[in-house]
Formats: structure tokens, C-alpha cells, sequence
């Protein structure tokens, strides 16, 4: 089977751009076990978080995925479009990475 | 950026938690640093499994009965003075997370505990519903909100560590969202980055658990111990595609339901290996090198599940029964298209621990002044094979202790930064070149290939000498100048920065796995079937310019006071 992944890309001061993507997948495999196979496979530039990949304990993977929020650990691969976006309330740091640790646990601290 | 401290902890899993805990309450200034998100990387988190402590709560029990159990684990190499301290001091470290309201399971007022393999006697507490890791991380992750002058930072990875004289000052990092290049002065640094399983194939690891402290300490000039050991976790989740749990989840079914482990001929075979094998005591339970042993030998023999593992089975067991322990499990498995009333799944050997690491003294301190380490980065607890429940105890016992005594060593020790020896690596982070091709995400995956095809549970000369010739040619083909995406959250020079750390710790643990010339728990030589008593030593391995320079130790017995 395969699916589309439509992932908007691009780093802060940059104009966002989409680019789709063909990830063969069998029934099952999560959108994380697919971005990981484009970087493994097509492009390892492309940017997003995660530590626990298939636990669902570190809870990094949160994305936009058809527009809701979600855990590309958890939701599966479909045949057809899906598109990926980075979190809308949080600050981009670059393609779906956003800065999502507390205040207080980044390098630069808001003084 | 630089920054300075008394302490720089390097890994917020477990063990580095309670480092950065103790070292604080110990009167020290901490910077907590994380690859990752603080507390949300690293092993501790995806624990779904039990906790091994004498409490002697609910029957008598003495911890001494879990170290004798520990030693019989370890297969005559334990280091027996790190192992006891884990035994000793593991109910008081139980007790505390308690205390600080960690949620263990209970039975009536006593903490509920379980009878894992290789115990003699019910001694595994846990968190329901396989929340034990979660539940653990968060806790400490309270607790370091509570204490003052932790400093805690993520996204920050460690690139290498600063020796002046012999003396641990410090350590060079990259700020992983912006590429900005960190110092960080510290009078002592502790190693907490837990262990290597990321390369392997299959394996139950965080992305970060690629042997980073590993490299970090052969680099600075501190030697390995054992790392010929790595632990095969014997039932991990194989078939069908599962995500949103931990891939040895099984376990705590087995204990509290009692699964069936079938070959393709529906035969259960544990008990066929469990009589023939005098190291088991006769009880189904095998301990994970023998059921690892089993299941691989299944397979090989052409009995294997159609996904190449074994079945489990809980068919037999009540459906209401099965709901009644895991409840909230069973609609996670359900999500997932299983359903264990009716169906079988499919489990094989998967990457799970790692009983080497690096080799520090009962101080945690290693021969580098001021650099200590702790919980699963260190060598020496486990020996040949660890004892179940012993992971997460270590990462309390370890981390408790190594903080305590590097704030210790802060008190008392002058930081010397020194720009000059921290010079190398910024200058090759400073190097760092745009480039589109190879691709190093594949290149990850060609490594962990080649380990589980060629390092993996069941070795010969041959497979070993070809790993060591191809990690060779790898370490050559990524070279010396990192490769970069030229973009915030660089991603090609984390896995350059990765692949550096990653090669080098394969070679680590390939290079003893070819020089031991026997089988001895974890580690299995199919061309030297058996344990060779001549071998009860220990094999430390150091970095030497370019070299990896083996050696070997008697195993450290336990000083009793007379």
C-alpha cells in the first residue's frame, strides 16, 4: 500500500512550502515509522522530534496531522493524502520541530 | 555560549535525575543536560516492567538473597561491590520514590510485589497499568522542580567532554534547534546516557540510546568494561505491527497470566531447554539468555513463526480474566487490531540492555578525575547477563550516589576550564560541511544491520571479523568533517555526530565479543559452545589514538568486612 505524505516544510522567516511524499507502508505502521523511512530513504534533512518512537511515552511527536492535533506514534499510515504540519500555538524552530519544552528547560531563557 | 557549574549531568533518564536530585540537596549548582526533552528521552520512560528490591514487606526477604541472585545472574563476573550496593541500598531508593508518591502498586497496605525470572522469591514492585517508567520519570521530574539550583536544559547534546590533566572540566555541547556551538565549565561531570541498544536493528530503545556516554568516555581517555554483554530481551513484540506501546510489554503478561511461548508446531518448547540446561532451575521461567537462546534456536531449527520469532499465546487463559489484569492494555491492543482471547502474537529477540559500559570504581568515579558515571552507562553490576528488575534500581542506587559524590568532589575541587582542550571539538563542530549525499539517516540503519546480522546474541570468528572490517570501512567513509543540512535542528549532523559515536561503540563491543572464546551468559559464540572457566575475567577496552586496546581484569570481589 502506499501513502501521501503532504508535509509543510521550512524554517522560521522562510515562507512555508508543502512537498508530498510516497511512503509504502504496510497496514499498521504508524506516520512516525513513515517519516522515518523518508529519512532514511529520501531525505535526511527533514525535521521532526522524537525519542521513544513507537511507545508513545515520550509524548515529542506531536504534529498536525489532517489538521488536528495528534501523536505520529499513534496514528496509522492510510492510502490516500495526509498532511503534516508543525503545532499552530508554538514557536517553529523548523519543518513539523517546534519548541515545546518548558520555559524554563531551554538553552536561551526569556529574560 | 559558555556556561559553568559544579556538576554537569549529562542524560536526564532515571539515573541522571536522581543525580541531579542528590547532587543538589548535596549543596551543588547542577546543569541537567538532555539530547532530548528533560525527563522525556532515554530508557527509564518506556519501562513498562517491574522494579527488583529486597523490601521483606510482605515475606521475609534480605538483600542478600537479591545480591546472591544478582551474582548467579551475572555469571561469575560481576563486579560484586557495585552489585551489592544495588541490592543494599535498592529498598531505601524504593521506599523514597514512595515517599514521594510514585504510585507503586499495593497488596492490601503492603507494596505489591511480583516473582520475576531468575528471583528467588516475589521482589519486583511496579506501577499499574505498565506505568512503572512513566510514572517514575514523572516523579523525578517533580522532584527536580523542587529542589533550587538544577539547572535543567534540553535539546542540548554532549559532543564531547573536556580532560585537562587528567581532570574531567567540562564538556563541549550543540544546541540542537540552532546549531550554536556550548561550553559548559564543571568541576565533575557524570556520564547518565544509559546504553547502546540503538544499534541494533530491533530494539526496544529511544532514538537516543545509541551509546553516546560510551563514546564519550573512550574519548576522554576512560576505559569500558564488558561490553561484550548485551542483553537480548527474549519476547519482544515481533508481529503485528503494534505503535503506542513499548515492544517488550509482555513481560508483566507472562508473570501475571502466565503466556505460552509456541513454536510453529504449537509445541511449548521452554521446558524442552529448561531440563536440558543445567545453569535453569527446572522452572518454566527461563531466564532472557536461555529463552533469547531458545527462541533463536527454534527458529533456526525451522520452527519459528512466520515473522521469524515464536508465538505467545494466552488463549488459554479466561478472557474476563486477561481484562481484569491489564483492562486498559486490552483496548490499547484492541486499537491495534489484537485481540489475545482469540489470537496469537508474535515475539522474537529484540535489543534491550546493556550490561557493559563504562568502568568506574565505588565511588562511580572512572580513572578520569571528576568524571563520574551511573545507571546503565556503567559496567561492571550486571556481568554477563542482568537480572530482571535490576535496570531501573541501578539507575536510582547509581544516580543517587554518583550526584552525591560528585558534588562532594565539587566542594573540594577547583575548576580549571581550559579553552585549549576544549579546542578540538569545537573545531570540529566549526568544520561542519553542507552536504546532500550519502545520506546518513541510511547509513544509522546499514550500522544497525550489520550489528544484529553480525553481533547479535549468537556469534562466530567469522561474523565478528567481517563486523569489524565493515565498521572499519563505515568509520573511514564518514571521515573526520562532520556533514550538515545548514539548517536549525540539523538533523544530517546529528546523525554525523551519531554515526561518529555509534561506530566506534560497535567496534567496542565487537572487538571483546571476538576475543572471548566461550559462551557466557548474553554473549553466545556458536563456534565456542559453553563456558570456559579460564574466562571468568573481565575485558576492559580503551581508546589509544585510533586504536581500541583490550585487556583483561580478574572480576572485583566484595570487600567484607571481617
Amino acid at each position: 500500500m502506499k501513502a501521501v505524505l503532504d508535509i509543510r516544510r521550512g524554517a522560521p522567516g522562510e515562507t512555508p512550502h508543502n512537498q508530498t511524499f510516497d511512503v509504502p507502508f504496510e497496514p499498521g505502521q504508524s506516520i512516525l515509522d513513515g517519516l522515518r523511512a523518508l529519512r532514511r530513504d529520501v531525505d535526511p534533512s527533514l525535521a521532526f522530534r522524537f525519542a521513544c518512537i513507537n511507545a508513545n511515552a515520550c509524548k515529542e511527536c506531536m504534529m498536525l496531522i489532517d489538521g488536528k492535533v495528534d501523536y505520529a506514534c499513534t496514528v496509522r499510515l492510510k492510502e490516500g493524502v495526509t498532511t503534516l504540519a508543525p503545532l499552530p500555538k508554538k514557536a517553529l524552530v523548523r519543518d513539523l520541530v517546534t519548541e515545546i519544552a518548558p520555559p524554563d528547560e531551554r538553552l536561551h531563557l526569556k529574560s | 555560549m559558555h556556561l559553568e557549574t559544579d556538576v554537569l549531568v549529562i542524560g536526564a533518564g532515571g539515573a541522571g535525575m536522581y543525580a541531579a536530585i542528590e547532587a543538589s540537596r548535596a549543596g551543588a549548582s547542577v546543569i541537567l543536560a538532555d539530547r532530548s526533552l528533560i525527563g522525556r528521552g532515554g530508557a527509564t520512560v518506556m519501562a513498562q516492567m517491574t522494579v527488583a528490591a529486597a523490601l521483606g514487606d510482605r515475606e521475609p526477604d534480605s538483600w542478600e538473597y537479591h545480591l546472591s541472585d544478582t551474582l548467579a545472574a551475572g555469571r561469575g563476573l560481576c563486579d560484586e561491590t557495585l552489585a551489592a550496593m544495588v541490592c543494599e541500598e535498592g529498598p531505601g531508593r524504593i521506599r523514597e520514590m514512595d515517599a514521594w508518591k510514585v504510585g507503586w502498586a499495593r497488596d492490601g497496605e503492603h507494596i505489591a510485589q511480583v516473582h520475576a525470572p531468575g528471583h528467588d522469591r516475589a521482589r519486583c514492585v511496579y506501577v499499574e497499568v505498565l506505568s512503572t517508567g512513566p510514572a517514575v520519570s514523572k516523579t523525578l521530574r517533580t522532584q527536580l522542580n523542587l529542589v533550587s539550583g538544577v539547572r535543567r536544559i534540553g535539546d542540548l547534546a554532549i559532543v564531547d567532554i573536556v580532560v585537562e590533566d587528567g581532570r574531567a572540566c567540562g564538556a563541549v555541547a550543540i544546541h540542537i534547534p540552532t546549531s550554536e556551538i556550548v561550553t559548559i565549565a564543571a568541576t565533575s561531570v557524570i556520564i547518565a546516557t544509559g546504553g547502546l541498544t540503538r544499534l541494533y536493528r530491533r530494539n526496544s530503545a529511544s532514538s537516543n540510546m545509541g551509546g553516546d556516554g560510551y563514546a564519550l568516555a573512550l574519548r576522554a581517555g576512560a576505559p569500558l568494561i564488558d561490553m561484550e554483554f548485551v542483553q537480548f530481551f527474549p519476547i519482544g513484540h515481533l508481529a503485528p505491527r503494534l505503535v503506542g506501546m513499548d515492544p517488550i510489554m509482555w513481560d508483566p503478561f507472562r508473570y501475571k497470566l502466565g503466556g505460552k511461548l509456541l513454536n510453529s508446531e504449537m509445541h511449548e518448547f521452554e521446558t524442552d531447554y529448561a531440563r536440558s540446561d543445567q545453569r535453569s532451575d527446572g522452572n518454566y521461567v527461563l531466564t532472557r539468555d536461555l529463552a533469547t537462546y531458545a527462541i533463536s534456536k527454534e527458529v533456526e531449527a525451522g520452527r519459528g513463526s512466520p515473522a521469524g520469532g515464536a508465538y505467545l499465546s494466552f488463549q488459554h487463559v479466561p478472557e474476563d480474566v486477561i481484562r481484569k489484569s491489564f483492562g486498559p492494555v486490552v483496548d490499547r491492543l484492541a486499537a491495534n487490531g489484537i485481540d489475545l482471547a482469540t489470537q496469537l502474537v508474535e515475539v522474537a529477540p529484540i535489543a534491550h540492555y546493556h550490561m557493559g559500559g563504562v568502568q568506574v570504581n565505588a565511588q562511580l568515579e572512572t580513572n578520569i578525575e571528576g568524571l563520574y558515571a551511573c545507571g546503565e552507562a556503567i559496567g561492571g553490576a550486571n556481568g554477563a547477563n542482568r537480572l530482571s528488575g535490576n535496570a531501573i534500581t541501578e539507575a536510582f542506587v547509581f544516580g543517587a550516589r554518583a550526584g552525591v559524590n560528585a558534588a562532594e568532589r565539587a566542594k573540594r575541587a577547583r575548576t580549571r576550564w581550559s579553552d585549549a582542550a576544549a579546542k578540538p571539538a569545537v573545531a570540529l563542530l566549526r568544520s561542519a560541511e553542507k552536504r546532500d549525499t550519502p545520506n546518513p539517516a541510511h547509513l544509522v540503519a546499514d550500522l544497525q544491520a550489520l550489528m544484529a546480522d553480525k553481533v547479535g546474541p549468537f556469534r562466530t570468528q567469522q561474523k565478528l571479523g567481517e563486523a569489524i572490517a565493515a565498521l572499519d570501512d563505515m568509520t573511514k567513509a564518514i571521515g573526520d568533517q562532520p556533514w550538515s543540512s545548514a539548517e536549525p535542528f540539523d538533523t544530517v549532523l546529528l546523525d554525523w555526530l551519531d554515526l561518529r559515536n555509534m561506530l566506534l561503540v560497535a567496534k567496542s563491543v565487537a572487538v571483546p565479543a571476538l576475543a572471548r572464546t566461550e559462551s557466557r551468559g548474553a554473549h553466545q559464540r556458536d563456534d565456542f559452545p559453553g563456558l570456559d572457566d579460564s574466562w571468568t575475567l573481565n575485558q576492559t577496552i580503551a581508546l589509544a589514538g585510533d586504536r581500541l586496546d583490550l585487556a583483561k581484569r580478574v572480576p572485583s570481589s566484595r570487600k567484607v568486612p571481617v
